[in-house]
């Protein structure tokens, strides 16, 4: 039941984008993202769509699990699409009653965000399922350096990302074991009101509070029985290093983004 | 209360990329009033076969059932489940989380549905069983010793009263003497109570000692099952999968190598010790003949 919440939801395969260095796949991410938003008509998405498909077939992740995130955003974008077909104002297609109305534009804007939205997500699911979370932090890290001139504590922030990454599964098989074990006791979590449901949570809580408290300490300990002192002076075990295949990966963003400044001007200009 | 298993399969993590079957075909009866020995090597599926005797786990296929009844039929009260059959899991301690030891005790009962009066009775009850005195009632149960948060843990199950108590390792992490005393508890409550046991673990030597019946599992089946004697004849099988049979397995079949014919089916230090004493008596005796 609780394995279903996928956060690192990270799919594992051997392919060319799962051994890309994690900044080339967070820079390609935030290119896709921008080039979404850039469009004005559909021309440009069916350059994007090109674009997606290669990489999600390059990735060899199922296509089932790229869409899985769709569900969570599948109510935001039920609502974005009704309420762009019936109140947008301009040239009417179909009228139904009263003021409600589809018009021409309305069509297009719900169409247009339908698919943002989509892709959007499809996205992002590509970097985070061929990312471990912690190369993820690694890329952020390094990717974030130069911040470090203005006093920015990168290292911090990077080291308590993983570290928060690191333990929810732990603590989600925590909160899996307790409840079992409290089930076991006849505990009842389903049934009753609001008030009471949220009684039955304690005997969940006090336990994993304490047993995070417990790994924490335990990590602190840990890491100064390993002479951890911040990021002064540390090295990597697996430093980054960018390969050939990184540059190409960079030259490929080049020519998408361009592609698709190309449609844009040309579909402007006609 | 019998339990059978009837071609039970469980797949786990189903539909993502870490599938993997964790139960295969699993045919087990458990006979009233037994103690069972589960054991296993870490990951070989005995905490997830437990985890379905009181359905806390649904199988993808097979049935169990309890006292004839088949628990995946519909409308099977699983609540009723839960209070014929106590699970303590793993390390126990870590699921406490009331005030004082007492009130934690009566949360299993409380659950039950059972007046108040009565919940207290049998939250005496367990704690008594587990040989914990008055005087820890009102301690907080953060503040106990390992061994002791360990009791308050199992008497929390106890208090419901279940016919079956299965024990999840119960003497992992402990230290000797604290190992032996829950034990000890544990083949009381078989004795006095009549209670079903079934204890998981990977010691054999502990197993050995209580266990009428050993079940070896592996890689997710039943590699072997029926009396410990007979079970630690494999122990060459044993030791492939990670498991040893005792070190007095080991000892028996030591001697009779060196040519003393003594029983090497000898399960437990006491059963050896007998074995090897009417083994040297008989020399004695085939001496004074030779020597007459």
């Amino acid at each position: 039941m609780i394995r279903d919440i996928t956060i690192g939801q990270y799919y594992p395969a051997d392919s060319v984008i799962h051994r890309l260095d994690p900044r080339v796949k967070l820079v390609g991410t935030i290119v896709f993202l921008v080039s979404l938003f850039l469009f004005q008509d559909f021309s440009g998405y069916i350059a994007a769509t090109i674009y997606l498909a290669c990489v999600i077939k390059i990735s060899k992740v199922p296509l089932k699990f790229m869409l899985k995130g769709l569900k969570s955003i599948f109510i935001l974008l039920l609502f974005s699409v009704i309420f762009n077909l019936f109140l947008t104002d301009g040239e009417t297609l179909i009228h139904l009653f009263w003021k409600v109305r589809i018009t021409k534009e309305g069509l297009g804007i719900a169409v247009f965000m339908a698919i943002r939205l989509v892709y959007l997500i499809i996205g992002t699911s590509i970097m985070t399922l061929t990312t471990t979370p912690n190369d993820l932090t690694d890329g952020l890290e390094k990717g974030l350096r130069p911040l470090k001139k203005i006093h920015v504590p990168v290292h911090e922030i990077a080291m308590m990302m993983s570290i928060a990454l690191r333990f929810i599964p732990i603590l989600l098989e925590e909160t899996d074991k307790i409840m079992k074990a409290q089930m076991a006791r006849g505990a009842d979590f389903e049934s009753g009101n609001i008030l009471q449901r949220a009684k039955s949570m304690i005997p969940i809580l006090v336990p994993l509070f304490i047993s995070a408290f417990r790994r924490a300490n335990d990590l602190a300990m840990a890491m100064e029985a390993r002479c951890y002192h911040g990021g002064e002076g540390r090295t990597k075990m697996k430093p980054l290093i960018y390969k050939r295949r990184d540059f190409i990966a960079y030259a490929t963003f080049a020519i998408y983004l361009s592609v698709v400044v190309v449609i844009n001007t040309v579909s402007k200009l006609l | 209360m019998s339990i059978t298993i009837e071609n039970l399969n469980y797949i786990y993590g189903k539909g993502t990329a870490y599938q993997a079957n964790a139960l295969r075909d699993i045919n087990l009866t458990i006979e009233d009033g037994e103690f069972i020995g589960l054991i296993g090597h870490t990951g070989s599926g005995k905490s997830t076969l437990i985890q379905h005797l009181n359905g806390l786990l649904k199988a993808d296929t097979g049935a169990i059932y309890i006292d004839g009844e088949n628990i995946y039929q519909e409308k099977y009260s699983m609540k009723e489940l839960r209070n014929k059959v106590g699970l303590v899991f793993q390390y126990p301690e870590h699921q406490l989380f009331e005030i004082d030891v007492f009130s934690d005790v009566c949360f299993g009962p409380k659950n039950q549905g059972l007046s108040k009066e009565e919940v207290e009775e049998r939250a005496k009850k367990a704690l008594q069983s587990v040989g914990l005195s008055e005087e820890f009632y009102k301690q907080s149960p953060f503040e106990l010793s390992g061994g002791q948060k360990r009791r308050v843990a199992i008497a929390g199950v106890l208090a419901m009263e279940p016919k079956v108590l299965i024990l999840d390792e119960p003497m992992a992490g402990l230290d000797p003497k604290g190992r032996d005393e829950i034990l000890d508890e544990i083949n009381k409550l078989h004795k006095e109570r009549k209670l079903t046991i079934i204890l998981v673990s990977h010691s054999m030597e502990d197993v050995a000692r209580y266990a009428d019946r050993l079940v070896v599992m592996n890689k997710g089946s039943i590699q072997f099952q029926g009396k410990p004697r007979e079970i630690f004849c494999h122990y060459k099988e044993l030791e492939q999968m990670g498991l040893a049979a005792p070190q007095i397995t080991y000892l028996m079949y030591a001697l009779k190598g060196k040519g003393f014919d003594v029983d090497c089916k000898a399960a437990t230090v006491l059963e050896a010790k007998e074995s090897i004493q009417n083994y040297f008596q008989a020399v004695k005796r085939q001496n004074r003949e030779v020597g007459r």
